[in-house]
C-alpha cells in the first residue's frame, strides 16, 4: 500500500434486508484516499451515497443483511476490530461523520457550545471546562462567533447550524471528516461560506474530507479527487481537474451535462429514467438501460480499466 | 403604452407582509417580521419571472401574499385587471382558480393518505368542476400531460421518486387551467439530473397551455434557463429587476453582484477562474431591518447616506430597475 494512503476500501459491501428483499445499496466498493486529501463522492439519489458513509463509519441500522469487506485505515484493517475497538480507536477519534440533514438533527433543548464539546468529554473523557475551551477553537475554525457558544440551535440560522455539525465533528481532531450532503438544503452564498471554511480547514487542520453530494458544482470547489457512484458501485474514480474537464464514463458525462451553466447558452440536458432499483439489479453494465454508448459486450458486467491513473468501469474503455 | 398595460397579467404595487410577534400572556404584540417591506413589480402576460435571494429574504412570503393565502398588510395585487386585496371570498374563489402555486418539498406537500388520483382530482371536486367518471377522466388526462403513467392514480404518494412527485404536483395545479402558477423552489429539493427533466416539463407545459410563471428559486444557474426576467430581493426588498441577460452580464446591485459571484461553476478548469467575492455574515433579522438600505450591513460600497435614506427602486435603463444610491458607477 502506497506511503501516503489514509484509507483505502476493498469490496466494501453493505446490504439491508427488507420485506420486499434485499437492498444492495453499497455493492463492492473499492476507493482509497490519501493524507490530506478531499475526495468527493457524486452520483443521483439513491445509489447508495449515505450507505457508503454508514458502511465506512460502522454506524449501521438494525436491518443489515451483510456487511462485509475490507476497509483499512492507516494501514490496519479496522472491519478486523470489534465493535468495542471501533468506538474506541476509530469513530470520533480518527474520523467523523457530518451526517445529511445534521443542521436540523442537532438537540434543541442543549446549547449548542455543550453539544460540541460533548465528543470530547464522552470519547476522551475530558473535562467540561477543558471540552468548552476545545468548542470554543472549534467555532473559531467554523466561523461562528463565540457567543453563540451558549445558544440553542432553533437560534441559528441554517448556515451557522450547519457549521455547528461541523465543529462537532472535528473537535475531536480526527484525520478524516465524512460530510453527507453538507450544503444540498442551503443557499448559494450560505453554500459558498461553508465551502470556504471547509477550504480553510483543510488547509489550517489538515483534515481529509469525504465529501458527499449531489451539487457537482460545488464539489469542485474543494475536490481534489472525485469518485462517481452508481448503483451500488463506484463507475469512475480521478483527480479532479481530469475529471471536470473531461470525464470518461458515460455515466459521469451525463452527470456533468445536467448541470445548468451560469453563462453560455448550453441548455442542461437530462438523464432519461432513474437509477435502477438495488433491490433487483440489472445483470451486465448497471447504467446499461440509460447509456446512450451501450452495445453488445454490456450484458456483460464491464470491467475496471486503468487509464492515466483514472479508474473507469465501463467496456467502451476496455 | 395601452399595449403594454394589456400585456400586464400581474400588477403588485407596494405589496409589504408583516407578520406581528405577540408576547406575554395577554398576548400583547411587541414587534412584527417585516417579511416583504413594500416592493412592487409586473408580470407579463406568458412570461417566466424569477425571484432570487437568500434563505429567509421573504420569497415564499411574496408568493403566498400574492395567491391571498397571506392577507396582506398594505398593497395591491392586481391580476388581470382586478385588485386582489379588496375582492370578497366567494369572488377570490372564482379567482383563484387562474392561480395556482407549486410547492418546494414534493415529500411534504402532497397529503400521504391519498391516492395520486384523489390528489389531482381534488380541485375538481372543491371547485365542482366535474365528477365522477369525468374526474377519473380528467385525471388520467392531467397525468398524461405530466408525462406520468394515468394507471399510477391508484397509487400513494410514497411510492414515488421526489421528481414524480413534484409533477404530481404539478398536475394538481393544472386541473383548473389556471393562467398563473406560482412555482415555489420547485426543484431545490431534487437531484441535478431531475431538476433538469421538471424544468424542461415546466417549460413544454408553459408553451401549450400559455402559462404565466412567478419562479422563486435561490439556484442562480437554473433560474438563468427559465426566466425572461429576474428580480433579485433581499430582506423583504426588491433591490433589482432586469431582463435575464442583463441581470446576469451586467448587475449594478451590490447583492446581485455578490449573489452572483457566489455560484459555483462546475468545471472550474475549463473555464476561467472567476473572482469571487463572498459576502460575510448573516442577513440581519427581519424584525429590525437596517435604516435606509436594507443592505448595508454588509454592502462593500457602503457609504453614511446608505444608513440615512432608503434608496430608490428606480427605472437605471429601460426594464432595468435598481435600488441602489451608487448604482451609477457601475453603468
Ligand atoms: N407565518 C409567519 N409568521 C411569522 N414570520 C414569518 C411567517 N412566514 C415567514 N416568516 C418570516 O418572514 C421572513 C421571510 O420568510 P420567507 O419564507 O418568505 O422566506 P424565503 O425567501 O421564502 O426563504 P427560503 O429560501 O428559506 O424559502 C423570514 O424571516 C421568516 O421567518
Ligand atoms: N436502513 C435501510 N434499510 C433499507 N433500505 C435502505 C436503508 N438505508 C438506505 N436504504 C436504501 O438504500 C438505497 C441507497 O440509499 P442511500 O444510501 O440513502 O442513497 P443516497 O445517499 O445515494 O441517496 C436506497 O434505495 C434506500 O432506500
Ligand atoms: S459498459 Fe456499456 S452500458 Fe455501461 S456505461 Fe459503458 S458503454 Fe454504457
Ligand atoms: S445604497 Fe449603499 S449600502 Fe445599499 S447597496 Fe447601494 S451602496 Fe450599498
Ligand atoms: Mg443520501
Ligand atoms: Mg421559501
Amino acid at each position: 500500500m502506497s506511503e501516503n494512503t489514509l484509507l483505502r476500501l476493498e469490496d466494501l459491501k453493505l446490504h439491508f434486508q427488507t420485506t420486499k428483499g434485499v437492498v444492495q445499496a453499497v455493492d463492492g466498493v473499492n476507493f482509497s484516499l490519501g493524507y490530506n486529501e478531499a475526495v468527493v463522492v457524486l452520483g443521483e439519489s439513491g445509489c447508495g451515497k449515505s450507505s457508503l458513509a454508514k458502511a465506512i463509519l460502522r454506524l449501521l441500522p438494525r436491518n443489515v443483511a451483510s456487511y462485509s469487506g475490507k476497509v483499512f485505515l492507516n494501514g490496519t484493517d479496522i472491519m478486523a476490530y470489534d465493535d468495542e475497538e471501533f468506538r474506541r480507536n476509530v469513530r470520533w477519534v480518527m474520523m467523523s461523520l457530518v451526517p445529511q440533514a445534521a443542521m436540523n438533527s442537532l438537540n434543541p433543548v442543549l446549547k449548542v457550545g455543550d453539544q460540541v464539546a460533548e465528543p470530547l468529554m464522552t470519547h476522551h473523557g475530558i473535562k467540561k471546562e477543558e471540552a468548552l475551551q476545545t468548542a470554543r477553537t472549534m467555532f473559531q475554525h467554523v466561523g461562528v462567533p463565540e457567543a453563540f457558544l451558549d445558544r440553542y440551535a432553533f437560534e441559528l440560522s441554517g448556515g451557522m447550524r450547519q457549521r455547528v455539525a461541523i465543529a462537532m465533528a472535528l473537535v475531536t481532531s480526527p484525520a478524516l471528516v465524512v460530510l453527507d450532503e453538507p450544503t444540498s438544503a442551503l443557499d448559494v452564498l450560505t453554500q459558498a461560506n461553508i465551502f470556504n471554511v471547509l477550504k480553510r480547514l483543510k488547509h489550517e487542520l489538515e483534515t481529509s474530507f469525504i465529501l458527499i453530494t449531489h451539487d457537482i458544482a460545488t464539489s469542485s470547489e474543494l475536490a481534489d479527487r472525485v469518485a462517481v457512484m452508481y448503483a451500488g458501485q463506484i463507475v469512475e474514480v480521478g483527480d479532479a481537474k481530469s475529471f471536470f474537464t473531461a470525464p470518461l464514463h458515460p455515466y459521469s458525462k451525463k452527470l456533468m451535462a445536467s448541470v445548468p451553466r451560469l453563462r453560455g447558452d448550453q441548455e442542461p440536458e437530462f438523464i432519461t429514467g432513474s437509477p435502477p432499483s438495488l433491490l433487483n439489479l440489472p445483470t451486465g453494465c448497471r447504467f446499461r438501460d440509460r447509456c446512450p454508448a451501450a452495445f453488445g459486450r454490456c450484458s456483460e458486467e464491464p470491467p475496471v480499466t486503468v487509464i492515466d491513473q483514472r479508474l473507469v468501469k465501463c467496456w467502451l474503455f476496455n | 403604452m395601452a399595449s403594454s398595460e394589456n400585456n400586464i397579467l400581474l400588477k403588485v404595487e407596494d405589496l409589504k407582509m408583516h407578520f406581528p410577534i405577540y408576547k406575554g400572556l395577554i398576548r400583547r404584540q411587541v414587534g412584527a417580521v417585516h417579511a416583504v417591506d413594500g416592493i412592487s413589480f409586473d408580470v407579463m402576460r406568458g412570461e417566466t419571472l424569477g425571484l432570487v435571494g437568500e434563505s429567509g429574504c421573504g420569497k415564499s412570503t411574496t408568493g403566498r401574499a400574492i395567491l391571498q393565502l397571506y392577507k396582506p398588510t398594505a398593497g395591491k395585487i392586481v391580476f388581470d385587471g382586478t385588485n386582489l386585496v379588496s375582492l370578497k371570498s366567494e369572488d377570490m374563489r372564482l379567482m383563484r382558480r387562474k392561480m395556482q402555486m407549486i410547492f418546494q418539498d414534493p415529500y411534504a406537500s402532497l397529503n400521504p393518505r391519498m391516492t395520486v388520483g384523489e390528489i389531482v382530482g381534488e380541485p375538481l371536486l372543491v371547485h365542482n368542476i366535474a365528477s365522477g367518471r369525468e374526474v377519473d377522466e380528467q385525471v388520467a388526462h392531467l397525468l398524461e400531460i405530466v408525462k406520468l403513467n394515468p394507471s399510477f392514480s391508484t397509487r400513494y404518494p410514497h411510492e414515488f421518486s421526489g421528481g414524480q412527485r413534484q409533477r404530481i404536483g404539478i398536475a394538481r395545479s393544472l386541473a383548473l387551467h389556471p393562467s398563473f402558477i406560482v412555482c415555489d423552489e420547485p426543484i431545490s429539493a431534487l437531484d441535478v439530473s431531475i431538476q433538469a427533466q421538471v424544468v424542461n416539463l415546466l417549460e413544454e407545459l408553459q408553451e401549450q397551455f400559455n402559462l404565466t410563471y412567478l419562479f422563486i428559486a435561490h439556484d442562480l444557474s437554473m433560474v438563468r434557463h427559465i426566466s425572461n426576467r429576474i428580480a433579485v430581493m433581499y430582506l423583504g426588498v426588491i433591490v433589482e429587476l432586469a431582463d435575464r441577460d442583463t441581470l446576469y452580464e451586467k448587475p449594478l446591485h451590490p447583492y446581485s453582484q455578490a449573489l452572483l459571484s457566489a455560484v459555483p461553476i462546475p468545471d472550474p478548469f475549463a473555464e476561467s477562474k472567476h473572482k469571487r467575492t463572498i459576502l460575510q455574515g448573516d442577513v440581519p433579522s427581519p424584525v429590525n431591518p437596517p435604516s435606509g438600505c436594507r443592505f448595508r450591513t454588509r454592502c462593500p460600497i457602503a457609504e453614511s447616506v446608505c444608513a440615512e435614506s432608503r434608496p430608490e427602486f428606480r427605472e437605471l435603463n429601460p426594464g432595468h430597475f435598481v435600488a441602489c444610491h451608487f448604482a451609477d458607477r457601475f453603468l
